[in-house]
């Protein structure tokens, strides 16, 4: 079993530019997986490369198996994308550009009503693109990544400038994709944007990949501490500060509230010796290091 | 093909959305209706070959027009939709660049020829509602001149490609386009009038005449429809020239036929290896 999509020490350049360094991954089925990284890191050219519609320099990328940049039709019959700032000409319903690309890849059109209602676009099929706003535009780019079943998607910054209703609709549409069994690539710059919803994550910087693994792995490695945050009762203060010991990171927040940063070894601890300090605490919360955090993490790890 | 079809039907149905072929057709309508009226005035009602008097003047219409229109449909073909990013979304079907390319050109020659034969036929059969005897041989004759106007308007719309497929920005491709008109409709003719003046016909052979009309597409419109037509010849003052250039109707075509293939396929070749 080969996988779905495999790079391989791909490298792009442009003139002097190095657009990708030396990234290598696979893709298998039914994974949903998050390319996250700054504009300019990289993201789009591996996406585009991934089409075929640019090569790589040096390395190789292989999709359903294939060299996608040698034009194989069957490969990309099942393989749906969506550009960043996707745009259509204006002139054509929804219905109408639906339909040509359909045709394109030699579908039925019999297929396009469910995919307008699908994206929410039913009432608005005959009218002018033209009309539509940034939202409908982004909700027609969406159903012409759907057509046809496409066992591979590839979504460039598909919830930018999205609102969050429609960000709701669009990940519960990749979760349905996820159950079919498809492919799903996400990418974003910013991690807090995908909402814990992929099982893996890529980042990349520079043109070089930073981390690839799911969230929690990613959290593993990175060992950011957690905040455990403990509300005191009233009065109770010096007490559950002597009770917690002298930590580097204590801090405390208007008399009631202490905030102790904690690696994954001293947390267990911090807690046992808090929970020590009975009716004085009325509460404990332990928060994970936050996906902005991590992210940040694994940036400044790779800066110079 | 059936990818090629299709993007020439999207091409041809965007073009009548946006009443780009309206436009064209209009214009052609009401350039050939007041040229073959007002145009007609000298002649007086003495003359019995109406149409023949029409083909000289719509022919030198269409040497200025024609390869304006196809390189204004045909300049932004390829870096417009780049700009836009509507190709980036295209080419990640199943289609090639090749058939993109090719059906956009199959489109684009449908729009122009549409425009052509309705907009200069609405002018000839004007021409004979109001009584101008018209016969079979001048009707042959302006068949002709609408299928090479077509085929002129077939060599600046690759040429177009060509531009497009070359520069990184529209404005670019929009200034160079500008630039290969004036080349070819003005500068070209006057350059060689005022070289066959200079030389007085000591160097420049009848035969090197011929060569160098051949590099224009202009010209060989030009030569096919005022000195071809014998009738016509003799309205339009090319006779003379027709007599020294021994280029016969097949020659002619053929030049403009590869015309038409050479940028064609020197832009699908460009464009295949273009990165986006």
């Amino acid at each position: 079993m080969t996988s779905l999509v495999e790079v391989s020490h791909a490298t792009k350049r442009y003139g002097a530019i190095e657009a990708v360094r030396d990234i290598s991954f696979t893709l298998e089925p039914g994974q949903t997986v998050a390319l996250v990284g700054h504009n300019g890191a990289g993201k789009t050219t591996l996406i585009k490369l991934m089409l075929g519609l640019i090569r790589a320099t040096e390395g190789h990328v292989r999709v359903f198996g294939e060299d996608p940049a040698a034009g194989g039709i069957g490969t990309r019959r099942r393989l749906g994308y969506l550009p960043e700032s996707v745009s259509f000409n204006t002139a054509l319903t929804g219905r109408e550009v639906l339909a040509f690309y359909a045709r394109l890849k030699s579908e039925s059109v019999d297929g396009i009503r469910a995919l307008l209602d699908r994206v929410g676009l039913a009432k608005a099929a005959e009218r002018r693109i033209g009309t539509y706003s940034k939202g409908m535009r982004q909700r027609l780019g969406l159903a012409q990544a759907l057509i046809g079943r496409p066992r591979l998607l590839l979504f460039d910054e598909p919830t930018t400038g999205l609102d969050p209703g429609l960000r709701m609709e669009f990940y519960e549409i990749v979760s349905e994709l996820r159950e079919r069994g498809a492919t799903v690539v996400l990418s974003s710059h910013v991690l807090t944007e995908l909402e814990e919803r992929t099982e893996r994550v890529i980042i990349v910087n520079r043109g070089r990949l930073v981390a690839d693994g799911t969230l929690d792995e990613l959290r593993r490695i990175a060992e950011l501490p957690a905040t455990v945050r403990v509300s005191v009762a009233q009065g109770g203060m010096e007490k559950v500060q002597n009770l917690l010991g002298a930590q580097d990171s204590i801090r405390t927040f208007n008399g009631h509230r202490i905030e102790v940063d904690a690696t994954p070894s001293q947390k267990i601890e911090l807690v046992r010796r808090a929970a020590d300090a009975g009716d004085l605490i009325e509460d404990i919360d332990v928060i994970p290091p936050s996906l902005d955090e991590l992210y940040a993490h694994f940036l400044r790890k790779e800066a110079p | 093909m059936r990818n090629i079809a299709l993007i020439a039907a999207k091409e041809i149905q965007e073009s009548l959305r946006n009443r780009w072929v309206l436009a064209m057709t209009a214009l052609l309508a009401a350039l050939a209706l007041s040229l073959t009226f007002l145009g007609s005035a000298p002649t007086g009602t003495v003359g019995a070959r109406a149409l023949d008097i029409v083909i000289v003047s719509l022919s030198s219409l269409t040497i200025f027009l024609v390869p304006l229109v196809a390189l204004l449909i045909s300049h932004d073909a390829i870096v417009g939709e780049t700009e836009r990013g509507t190709m980036l979304l295209l080419l990640s079907y199943p289609v090639s660049r090749g058939q993109v390319l090719l059906g956009k050109f199959v489109g684009h020659i449908a729009i122009l020829a549409f425009a052509t034969v309705l907009g200069y036929g609405t002018a000839a059969v004007t021409l004979a509602a109001t009584g101008a005897a018209i016969d079979a041989e001048s009707w042959t004759a302006f068949a002709g001149m609408i299928g090479t106007s077509i085929l002129l308007g077939a060599v600046f719309i690759a040429i177009g490609y060509l531009i497009s497929v070359l520069v990184r920005e529209r404005a670019t491709a929009a200034g160079v386009a500008i630039g290969v008109w004036l080349l070819f409709v003005v500068v070209f003719d006057m350059a060689l009038l005022g070289v066959l003046v200079v030389d007085q016909g000591r160097t420049i052979s009848s035969g090197t005449l011929s060569a160098l009309l051949l590099l224009n597409p202009t010209d060989v419109y030009r030569l096919l429809n005022l000195a071809g037509a014998t009738n016509a010849s003799a309205f339009s003052g090319m006779s003379g020239l027709a007599g020294t250039v021994a280029l016969g109707p097949a020659k002619l075509l053929c030049a403009l036929a590869a015309w038409t293939l050479v940028p064609l396929a020197a832009a699908a070749m460009i464009f295949s290896r273009r990165e986006l």
